[in-house]
């Protein structure tokens, strides 16, 4: 039921002009980070205001909206986001990733491979790969411009000669068609090949820092690497323990105060579908455990 | 058998629950009405109006009361609610120069034409709790006079006439408004001085205090201190004339600060400016100060690194309610990182353990 | 100003702009795909698609230049009251609506700013034929390669080599639209 006191999706339609023509601009030139005019939203910069503007701009009657956080979609700041959509859109939800036209996430890509017809949508809290090498504004713009990238590449230089290896876990840092530097949001890097490629649109949205940036479909994106060093996606060296799944990123839950712990799906949706499916992992209820 | 937690709706609806029982508090003591918050806690409705960018004392009294008295929270649903507010016309600029002061003073002359009024204030109270308080009294009544009506010219005018202090131009360019446009900088005066006006009366204070003590020292006289109310006037395209459509309070300070000259300026008075909504002395006088400081390229005067005159920190960082979000996001869950930054740390001490293992 | 002004906006704003947006974002997302869409009713000579675009993407703040025939009476009249964009020469113009002749030379529209690439023209280029066959199409959103009828190739060619500046195109043909985004390479066929 969607509230009347509020427009279609909660935005005004000059608004949502304006997020659209940046969101266009960002699709045209991709890995870009267009300024946007970020509104004041009823939920706090850094719990997803880019994320549900760009959600907001995006939504038309008929889609099918599905929200993650941390790749669960009963996460309270999901549950949240989802329930300002039904209230202030009347969108259908679901948890279902193939089902879903539009999915708003936090921090995770979901295991099951998007198709086109679907998007989406990051929630990005700095938006700039360059902003904790220089924290100024006016300088990393530039740095862009003159596609001058050698601080990231020492800086990783230098994890390599102090510790063997890239330290970057998350938000690690990719190019996008051989020209801009983007921050994929902080995913863990084990998603950062989900990006490239991918079928499906990827728009990202940074709502305190005014930023929106998009890749296309089918577009390139390479995590940053050097020759002997090459990127690899990792995880926990464990499979899940309620679905058994070999291949997908986990999360690690402390069960008792004696070293106790198992490893689980993040994706809530992949882990469920799998056992439905009838895959158990090591504790599942009636597996091998 | 483990089961992944479930039922974020429910906790986040009992927690709703819970909240708007604290916020009532103990129902045996009668509840506040918004009137009573407007009226009594007059001050912090200004704060709330000025950092909310909205002025309207009833809703800024219905936010302080929904957000238990938290200012920062009740700026946040007054900006949450501004945003959703068509535009309908900008007003004229408002003429402080006609203002109907309740308060006016000045630092930088003893007397001068339109007098020193000290008006409601608490300059000279002396800060001893006043336990009459506690018991319900009388509402107190002040002396009065007529209002002499005369003219409050300003003290800068003063100086202006003997081409003592640098000239403030006018200006018609409409100035650009940070919310409706992505920030973008360096930015101008005019977005500078909308972004402090704004920004959180904390921050904006301890910047102008460290000017003060010496990080972008700018040598400071509050020339002009009034407080009162002026009229709002917009042009009406139809009827081709300004129509006042209401009136609102403001504090306005008018800092002269000493300036011995640069390589592209006389010596002379420089001026800086605060304008804020509402009795809000503290915040204007401290907005002057970080106006002067950022100043500091248009005057030819040199950068020492001070963080009042570093326009890109001041500006990232004076807003309340960005800095609040994002200081606050971080109790949401990040366990998807951390568990990245587990294995790479888990990772990190293997190696290093078989390096020290093969060194010995 | 004619009655005829007056009509012809979207029924119901928020949802039909929601859908038509949807359309856009697909067609700049996937170069090369067309995409149906309604709910404008422009004054003649734009199609329908111009007028849906201008519906879902113009306002007041979006400087905007007709060119040719699009430049009459009836559509500055329609654009007044629906949109409110001013209208302006081709060399400060943020959307540009005409003919593809109509337009050269297309030189003349705003590429961006090197370090503000996104301040470029989106030009709405009517034309008579919109189908998958002609110059070929590569870049993002493209899986391998596609074909689009463009009005020539040498123009988006100059224009791509510009890259990250450069204009975004969005062709329109009665209720059907496209769109080229500047990251396209095109091919004579």
């Amino acid at each position: 039921m969607t509230d009347q006191a509020y427009n279609f999706a909660y935005l005004d339609e000059q608004t949502k002009r304006m997020i659209r023509r940046a969101l266009l601009k960002a699709l045209a030139v991709p890995g870009y980070q267009v300024p946007f005019a970020s509104r004041e939203m009823p939920m706090p910069y850094g719990w997803g205001t880019g994320g549900v503007q760009v959600t907001a701009a995006c939504l038309t009657p008929e889609d099918v909206l599905k929200v993650i956080d941390q790749g669960a979609d009963d996460t309270t700041n999901a549950v949240s986001i989802r329930k300002f959509f039904q209230r202030t859109a009347g969108v259908a939800v679901t948890e279902a990733t193939g089902e879903a036209t539009i999915i708003q996430t936090r921090h995770r890509i979901p295991e099951q491979p998007l198709k086109a017809g679907q998007i989406l949508v990051y929630q990005v809290p700095i938006p700039e790969p360059l902003r904790f090498l220089e924290p100024r504004e006016t300088e990393t713009r530039k740095m862009h411009e003159l596609e001058e990238y050698g601080l990231m590449h020492v800086k990783l230089y230098e994890d390599i000669a102090r510790h063997g290896q890239i330290a970057t876990s998350y938000a690690y840092p990719v190019k996008v068609e051989g020209r801009y530097v983007m921050d994929p949001s902080p995913i863990p890097k084990f998603d950062n090949p989900k990006l490239s490629v991918n079928p499906a649109i990827q728009l990202f949205g940074a709502g305190r820092e005014q930023r929106i940036y998009a890749l296309p479909p089918f577009c390139n994106v390479v995590s940053l690497d050097f020759d002997d060093h090459p990127f690899r996606a990792t995880k926990a060296a464990h499979d899940c323990d309620l679905c058994g799944a070999k291949d997908s990123y986990l999360d690690e839950v402390i069960t008792d105060d004696a070293g106790g712990r198992m490893y689980v799906c993040s994706d809530t949706d992949f882990c469920a579908g799998r056992q439905a499916a009838g895959h158990a992992g090591r504790l599942a209820a009636g597996g091998k455990a | 058998m483990y089961v992944a937690v479930k039922g974020g709706e429910r906790a986040i609806d009992n927690a709703h629950s819970w909240l708007a029982e604290e916020r009532r508090g103990d129902p045996a003591v009668p509840e506040l009405s918004v009137a009573q918050i407007r009226e009594q806690l007059a001050l912090a409705i200004n704060r709330v109006m000025a950092e909310g960018s909205l002025y309207d004392p009833d809703l800024a009294a219905l936010a302080i009361k929904q957000a238990r008295g938290d200012l920062i929270e009740a700026i946040f649903l007054i900006r949450a609610y501004r945003t959703t507010l068509p535009r309908l016309a900008a007003a004229n600029p408002v003429d402080t120069g006609a203002m109907a002061v309740d308060r006016r003073v000045s630092a930088t002359f003893k007397d001068l034409p339109g007098g020193q009024v000290l008006g409601p204030t608490f300059d000279y109270t002396h800060r001893l709790l006043d336990f009459a308080l506690m018991a319900e009294g009388a509402a107190p009544v002040a002396a009065t006079a007529p209002a002499d009506g005369a003219p409050v010219p300003r003290v800068t005018g003063f100086l202006n006439r003997d081409g003592l202090i640098e000239p403030a131009l006018p200006d018609d360019t409409p100035p650009p408004d940070l919310t409706r446009e992505p920030l973008e900088l360096p930015a101008g005066r005019p977005l500078r001085l909308q972004a402090i006006t704004r920004g959180d009366e904390g921050f904006i204070l301890s910047l102008a205090y460290s000017t003060q003590r010496g990080y972008g020292r700018t040598h400071a006289f509050v020339g002009e201190l009034r407080i009162g109310a002026v009229a709002v006037e917009c042009e009406i395209p139809e009827l081709g004339f300004a129509v006042e459509i209401g009136e609102i309070t403001v504090t306005e300070c008018e800092t002269v600060n000493q300036f011995k000259g640069s390589k592209t300026e006389p010596p002379q008075f420089t001026r800086g400016y605060g304008l804020v909504f509402g009795q809000t002395e503290r915040k204007a006088i401290a907005m002057a100060l970080v106006d002067r400081a950022l100043r500091w390229q248009e005057l030819g005067e040199d950068y020492v690194g001070a963080p009042a005159q570093d326009e890109e920190f001041v500006l990232s960082h004076c807003d309340n309610i960005q800095a609040t979000g994002f200081l606050e996001h971080i109790k949401l869950p990040h366990y998807v990182d951390f568990q990245a930054e587990l294995e790479l740390v888990r990772k990190l001490r293997r190696e290093a353990q078989t390096l020290q293992e093969a060194a010995e | 100003m004619s009655a005829d002004a007056l009509t012809g906006g979207f029924p119901a704003p928020a949802r039909d702009s929601a859908r038509a947006f949807r359309a856009l974002l697909e067609a700049t997302a996937r170069p090369g795909t067309i995409h149906t869409v309604n709910g404008a009713a422009p004054p003649a000579p734009l199609s329908v698609a111009a007028g849906v675009v201008l519906l879902t993407l113009c306002d007041t703040t979006t400087p905007l230049h007709l060119a040719g025939a699009a430049d009459c009476a009836a559509v500055r009249d329609w654009v007044a009251f629906h949109i409110g964009a001013p209208l302006v020469a081709a060399e400060s113009a943020a959307f540009a609506l005409g003919r593809w002749g109509d337009l050269q030379p297309v030189t003349r529209f705003v590429v961006g700013q090197a370090d503000y690439p996104d301040r470029a023209a989106t030009l709405i280029v009517e034309t008579d034929g919109l189908v998958n066959y002609g110059p070929t199409l590569t870049g993002p959103g493209i899986v391998t390669a596609t074909w689009l009828s463009l009005p020539e190739t040498a123009a988006f060619r100059a224009n791509r080599a510009l890259y990250p500046l450069g204009f975004d195109t969005i062709l329109t043909c009665g209720d059907r639209l496209a769109g080229l985004p500047r990251s396209t390479r095109v091919e004579a066929p």
